[in-house]
C-alpha cells in the first residue's frame, strides 16, 4: 500500500500506518515527526525525508529509510529494525535497547548515546561510514560498529569517542591510534571470537546494501570495551 | 503584558537560510515555505526573516526598520532621527493582514545616510554612528524599536509562526541574493516582537537555534564596549560579539568562530599545525569571556554572505547542502528538501566548524 506523505502532519500519517496491516510505503515524506512511533509488525518503506524521532519507542516493526534520516532515528526503541539507506542525524538510537539499526553511510554526533541492554536485549547499531564525536557516550550496553567505508585517510569517529562508557562493546574499522579514548575504556585489537561476532553484523550490514563483508572484515578492527561493569561503585565509599 | 527584559522565563527552534553565490536574487517567498516542515519546533511566539540585496535602489543608505508603540513615539522618535540623518524616504513597511498575526505595533522603515557634519564633530565613522544610534534609540526611546539597520538588507519579524510571518511581511514581493529565517520557541522570555529573531545591528543579522549558558558572562564583557543588551535574549549578545569581533576587533569570520566556538584546551594541545594551534591559544586567552558556551546553531547574515556555526559540543542540528550557485542551511533536512528537492552534498558540520559561503566579487 502506498501512502502519499504530501500535506499530511505526522498525527494523521502515524493514523494512516496504525489502520493498515499491509506493507506500507510512504512516499513524499517531508519532515513529519515521530512516524512508526512504538508501532510492532509492520513493514515500513519511506520514500523522501522522515522527521526527527522516526521510529522512536519502536517496538518490532521494521523501517527502511530510501535517503537521509534526521535526528534521534529509534529513540529508546525496544525492537526492530531500522535500515538508512543514506546518512542519519545526531542521537541517532539514543537510549535504544533492543533492535538494530544499520545506516549505509555517516552517523551524527553521539551515536549510540545511552544504549543499553536488559536480559535478553541487546541493541545494535552498524554504522557503515564514519561517526561524529561522542560516539556511545555512556553506553551503558549494546553494541556499536563503525566500519569507515569511504573514510580513507579520514579518522572514521570524531571527539571524544566513549565518555562514560560503562558497558556493551564497540567495534571500529582499523587500528584507531590516532583516536583518543577515555581512560575508563580499554581499546584492543579484535580477537577471533571478537571477529566472529562481528561478522554476524557486518553480513547483515552487506546483505542489505549489497557490499563484499569477507573483504570488510580483512582489515584490523578495534574493541572497546569498558574497564568496569559499575565505575561509579567507589565514587563516595566502597561498598 | 510585560515585555522583553522585564521577565525571564527559563528553547528548540529552527533556522534556515539560502544564498547565490552568484549574487542571483531569489524572491522571498521559498524561504518561509522551507520553515513549514520544521513547524513544530517553533511555537508561535515569533519568526522572522532576513533579506540581502532587497533594496538596490536605496542600497547606500541605511535601512531602519523600526516599531513603533503608537502614533506619538514615532514623531518622537522622526524628530530625533531628524536630528542625525538625512531622510531620504520614510514609509510604513507593507504587511498583509491575516488571522495568524495580531496585535502588530506601527511598523516603519527610514532609509537614511547619517549627517555628515555630526560625523565630522564626533570623530567617529558611519558604522559606529548608526551602531550608537541603534543602542540609544533601544535604551532609552520608551516604546520604539529598531530592529534593522544595515545596508541593502533588511530583517522582518513578528510574533507569529514562521511561515505566517512571511505572508504577512508579503516576502514574495522581495528579492534578495540570500535570505536568513527563523522559527522561534522563546524559553526564557516571553515573545514579544523585537524579541523575534533575526536580531541585527548594521549589516550583521543573526539567527540561533539554542540556548547559551554564557549569556550573562558574555553580556558583562560586551557592555564594557558600549552595547546595550536590552531585552535579555541570549541571541542579542552573539549579535554584539559578532559585531565586536569582526567590525571593532577586525578579526576573520573564522577567527571569530573560534573565539565563539573555541576548541576543549584538550583539542587544541594535540593540534599538529603550530600556526594554528598558536593562533587557537592566543583567541581563547584574549577573549575568554567571549567564548559561548551551551548548545547553539546559528547562521549570521553579513554584506555579501553567510556563516553558519554550531556550538563546540554541537548540541543543536544543523545540516548543509547544495544546488548549482546556490547553498542551503538548514536545522533539517527536511527543510532544504522544501527549498531544493534536488539539493546535494548534504552534510552537517561538525561542532565549532564554520561554512563560510561568500557571493563572488562584485557579483552584486
Amino acid at each position: 500500500m502506498v501512502i502519499d506523505a504530501k500535506d499530511l502532519d505526522s498525527r494523521t500519517l502515524n493514523a494512516r500506518l496504525r489502520e493498515t496491516q499491509e506493507p506500507c510505503t510512504l512516499v513524499g515524506c517531508c519532515g513529519q515527526r515521530f512516524l512508526a512511533a512504538g508501532m510492532s509488525d509492520k513493514e515500513i518503506r519511506i520514500e523522501g525525508i522522515p522527521g526527527n524521532a522516526l521510529g522512536a519507542y519502536l517496538n518490532g516493526a521494521s523501517i527502511t529509510v530510501c535517503a537521509d534520516a534526521q535526528d534521534a532515528v529509534g529513540d529508546t526503541m525496544n525492537a526492530g529494525e531500522i535500515i538508512v539507506h543514506g546518512s542519519i542525524g545526531d542521537t541517532a538510537g539514543y537510549a535504544m535497547r533492543g533492535g538494530k539499526i544499520f545506516v549505509k553511510g555517516n552517523a551524527g554526533y553521539r551515536a549510540g548515546i545511552h544504549m543499553k541492554a536488559y536480559q535478553e536485549k541487546l541493541p545494535v547499531m552498524v554504522i557503515g561510514g564514519t561517526a561524529g564525536s561522542f560516539l556511545g557516550e555512556y553506553q551503558a550496553g549494546g553494541v556499536i560498529a563503525v566500519l569507515g567505508l569511504g573514510a580513507e585517510n579520514r579518522k572514521i569517529v570524531g571527539f571524544f569517542p566513549c565518555t562514560g562508557m560503562h558497558g556493551g562493546k564497540m567495534f571500529l574499522r582499523g587500528t584507531c591510534r590516532d583516536i583518543v579514548f577515555p581512560s575508563q575504556v580499554t581499546a584492543r585489537p579484535a580477537g577471533s571470537s571478537d571477529m566472529e561476532e562481528l561478522r554476524v553484523y557486518v553480513s547483515e550490514y552487506c546483505d542489505l546494501f549489497g557490499c563484499n563483508a569477507d573483504r570488510i572484515l580483512s582489515s584490523p578492527f578495534t574493541v572497546v570495551t569498558p574497564d568496569s561493569k559499575n565505575p561509579y561503585k567507589q565514587m563516595y565509599a566502597a561498598n | 503584558m510585560k515585555k522583553e527584559g522585564q521577565v525571564r522565563i527559563p528553547s528548540g527552534c529552527a533556522i534556515a537560510a539560502v544564498i547565490s553565490r552568484d549574487g542571483n536574487r531569489m524572491s522571498g517567498e521559498r524561504i518561509y515555505h522551507a520553515m513549514k516542515p520544521m513547524h513544530d519546533r517553533s511555537n508561535g511566539l515569533g519568526g522572522g526573516f532576513a533579506g540581502y540585496g532587497i533594496y538596490p535602489e536605496y542600497k547606500d543608505f541605511y535601512a531602519l526598520h523600526m516599531f513603533f508603540d503608537c502614533r506619538e513615539t514615532r514623531k518622537e522618535c522622526e524628530a530625533f532621527l531628524k536630528e542625525r540623518f538625512e531622510i531620504v524616504k520614510s514609509e510604513r513597511i507593507p504587511t498583509r493582514t491575516i488571522p495568524a498575526i495580531t496585535d502588530e505595533p506601527i511598523i516603519w522603515r527610514y532609509f537614511v545616510a547619517p549627517l555628515k557634519s555630526l560625523l565630522v564633530s564626533m570623530q567617529i565613522d558611519e558604522k559606529e554612528f548608526v551602531a550608537r544610534t541603534v543602542m540609544k534609540v533601544n535604551a532609552e526611546l520608551d516604546g520604539a524599536y529598531v530592529f534593522s539597520s544595515g545596508k541593502n538588507m533588511g530583517t522582518f519579524k513578528a510574533v507569529g509562526f514562521p511561515e505566517d510571518v512571511g505572508v504577512f511581511y508579503k516576502l514574495e514581493e522581495y528579492e534578495g541574493y540570500s535570505w536568513t529565517a527563523h522559527g522561534r520557541y522563546p524559553t526564557n522570555t516571553p515573545g514579544w516582537w523585537g524579541g523575534a529573531h533575526p536580531f541585527t545591528l548594521l549589516d550583521w543579522s543573526v539567527v540561533h537555534n539554542g540556548e547559551i549558558s554564557s549569556y550573562d558572562a558574555n553580556r558583562r564583557f560586551i557592555e564594557m564596549f558600549g552595547y546595550k543588551c536590552s531585552l535579555q535574549t541570549d541571541t542579542e549578545v552573539i549579535t554584539y560579539i559578532m559585531d565586536y569581533l569582526l567590525r571593532i576587533q577586525g578579526l576573520s569570520l573564522g577567527e571569530a568562530a573560534s573565539v565563539v566556538a573555541a576548541p576543549f584546551w584538550s583539542t587544541i594541545a594535540a593540534k599538529t599545525d603550530l600556526e594554528d594551534k598558536e593562533k587557537h591559544i592566543f583567541l581563547r586567552t584574549v577573549f575568554p569571556s567571549l567564548l559561548v558556551t551551551g548548545p547553539f546553531s546559528i547562521v549570521l547574515g553579513f554584506d555579501g554572505g553567510l556563516m553558519a556555526l554550531n556550538d563546540r559540543l554541537k548540541l543543536r542540528s544543523m545540516v548543509v547542502g547544495e544546488k548549482d550557485d546556490r547553498v542551503f542551511i538548514a536545522s533539517e533536512e527536511a527543510s532544504i528538501r522544501v527549498m531544493e528537492p534536488d539539493a546535494e552534498h548534504i552534510w552537517a558540520p561538525a561542532g565549532g566548524e564554520p561554512v563560510i559561503v561568500k557571493v563572488k566579487d562584485g557579483a552584486f
